[in-house]
């Protein structure tokens, strides 16, 4: 018994060493890069440092000289994930709310061709949304980067499990009975009791619209209009071969959001990928 | 007295039935968006780039003639098509097979008793963090990091001695397929250990606690009951993986444009590149989606089969 004990403490100290170097492998990229991006050239090239430099002014305006509009980039990045967002998680919860809380005929197929469509990658159809959208004049518009956000078959499935759990029939038969109409419903009742899953789905598919690059990619080339993930190609031209400091610093500015949000979110971030992993 | 209330319920049923009639036809309401969306944004599309694949629309035309298979017959002709469709699935199976392995083991150390492992939260946070940085920037983070001749693993490497000079991983093919291999293993590993982990702590403790009282050891319980019970989510796993995997475009890109020799071209640049590069061929590029949307299509019915066989279990 004294025994076992011993090798169970034995098993788990090497496997904190082990979860201390994945954490380690976690980190230290991002820390490289930050860190990087208030040193200078000189000292980049010299060796490695954990610590900040004194450089980041220099860094900063080297950057801003040369093009590198980050504003522009998270003002645009933030109002087509903002309003892809609100609309995901309106339309969806709208589409499962009708497909949990009503019995009419074909409902069996909507839902499986929705189950289906989370399976069919939307990148197949990029060469002829491309030339559909350039028909319409849309091409360096946000117009087709946030529209398509009402249909999300993956926040559909999300939404619906999630509805089953939480709505009871009776609750929307009694506001009937006291006169509300369907949609009065859907607003003042179902919404409210679906909170939690949206708040999931929220931080997820604006994350997602916010890290979009291939579509914003094709359809965006007015430079002023670029996303922030476009904004990373510019860091790759040669004006940056030798500002190695403002190159890290132009990377360190675009996942400075992502870690803000994932430090004040990461509970929720990841019980909504426990939750979804179970259900789908 | 008792007749006039069962009148009255029955008169209420009639109403509530009719009311209960009429109300349902709001869920078309309800799913008219989506569709609509839908159908325009997303089917429309789609049935025009089938449609494109059969055409020879190219350039900055807008006028095309239908040229029957003409376009497939000259993708499979095509050895930088071979080669991407290659290397899309080499650089899946370099990070999916190590990324599962350690998934399954970080997930049973995660959910195992007998270990009570402390800070588990913390950890599982930890390795989830890559995957929510923008796949653009994590591109440019590993371009810097293995930068020659001066990046910062090249001067850790020369000055631990591992190297006596510095090395210029994008010119090596070996090198940077197992460079985009690494981000997209340290890019997903954690999501796939949450998956899984939740998948174990949805099975049902009692047929642990069982074997254990049996004195079955920890291997033999994860062999003969964690295993057999993964089995869907494990599945699942895999085709997400392998069909997100189908699509990786953004690494590849940023990091070296698909060089050296094109070792990192996959489907998804290849299209991108057919399409809006060069002399744009539309036709072609639509040929290659949909041998893209093909394999998927095909991946999407081995889940349907395996979640009817999980019913059946």
């Amino acid at each position: 018994m004294k025994n076992d004990k011993l090798i169970a403490k034995r098993q788990r100290m090497l496997i904190y060493i082990f979860f201390g170097i994945l954490t380690f492998l976690s980190i230290i990229p991002f820390w490289i890069v930050l860190a990087n991006g208030t040193r200078s050239s000189e000292q980049i090239q010299q060796g490695i440092s954990l610590f900040a430099g004194s450089n980041l002014k220099y860094n900063w305006d080297v950057l801003m000289n040369k093009g590198f509009d980050i504003f522009s980039g998270y003002t645009n990045s933030f109002i087509i994930a903002s309003l892809s967002t609100i609309l995901t998680l309106y339309f969806s919860s709208l589409t499962a709310y009708g497909l949990t809380a009503y019995k009419f005929k074909g409902k069996t197929f909507m839902f499986s061709m929705i189950m289906f469509l989370i399976l069919i990658p939307p990148q197949v159809s990029m060469v002829g949304f491309y030339q559909f959208m350039s028909k319409l004049g849309l091409l360096n518009s946000y117009i087709p980067l946030i529209l398509p956000a009402i249909a999300a078959p993956s926040t559909v499935f999300f939404m619906k499990q999630y509805l089953e759990t939480v709505y009871q029939k009776e609750i929307a038969d009694s506001a009937r009975m006291d006169g509300a109409g369907e949609f009065k419903i859907f607003h003042t009742i179902i919404l409210p009791l679906l909170k939690p899953g949206l708040a999931t789905m929220g931080i997820f598919s604006f994350v997602s619209s916010w890290n979009n690059f291939l579509m914003p990619l094709v359809l965006i080339n007015e430079q002023d209009k670029y996303t922030l993930p476009m904004l990373m190609q510019l860091l790759k031209t040669d004006t940056y071969r030798t500002e190695y400091g403002s190159m890290y610093l132009g990377i360190s500015l675009s996942i400075v959001p992502l870690l803000l949000i994932y430090l004040l979110l990461s509970r929720y971030i990841i019980g909504g990928v426990s939750a979804g992993g179970v259900k789908g | 007295m008792l007749k006039e209330e069962t009148i009255l319920s029955k008169e209420k049923t009639k109403r509530k039935r009719k009311s209960l009639e009429s109300y349902n036809n709001y869920a078309y309401i309800f799913l008219l968006p989506f569709f609509l969306v839908f159908l325009f944004f997303n089917l429309y599309p789609t049935l025009y780039t089938i449609l494109l694949s059969f055409t020879d629309l190219g350039g900055w035309d807008t006028e095309f003639k239908l040229v029957g298979i003409q376009n497939f017959i000259n993708l499979f002709s095509n050895a930088l098509f071979l080669k991407s469709l290659t290397n899309t699935l080499v650089l899946w199976t370099m990070n999916f097979i190590p990324q599962i392995v350690l998934a399954m083991i970080l997930a049973f150390w995660f959910s195992n008793r007998r270990l009570n492992l402390k800070g588990t939260g913390f950890f599982k946070t930890i390795f989830y963090l890559p995957n929510i940085i923008t796949a653009a920037s994590v591109a440019l983070i590993f371009y810097s990091l293995f930068s020659y001749p001066a990046g910062p693993l090249n001067m850790l490497l020369l000055k631990f001695g591992v190297l006596d000079a510095p090395f210029d991983f994008f010119r090596s093919v070996m090198g940077t397929r197992l460079i985009v291999s690494f981000i997209q293993f340290w890019m997903w590993y954690g999501q796939t250990t949450i998956v899984l982990l939740a998948g174990i702590l949805s099975i049902d403790e009692s047929l642990f606690e069982a074997a254990r009282i049996d004195g079955a050891s920890d291997m033999a319980v994860f062999k003969n009951i964690t295993m057999p019970l993964l089995k869907p989510i494990t599945l699942y796993v895999l085709i997400t993986s392998l069909i997100g995997g189908l699509q990786i475009f953004d690494i590849p890109l940023l990091l070296t444009n698909g060089a050296p020799n094109n070792s990192v071209e996959t489907l998804m640049t290849f299209i991108y590149k057919q399409a809006f590069q060069g002399s744009r061929s539309l036709n072609i590029a639509s040929a290659g989606s949909v041998v893209l949307l093909v394999i998927s299509i095909v991946f999407s019915l081995c889940i349907f089969r395996s979640f009817k066989e999980k019913k059946v279990n």
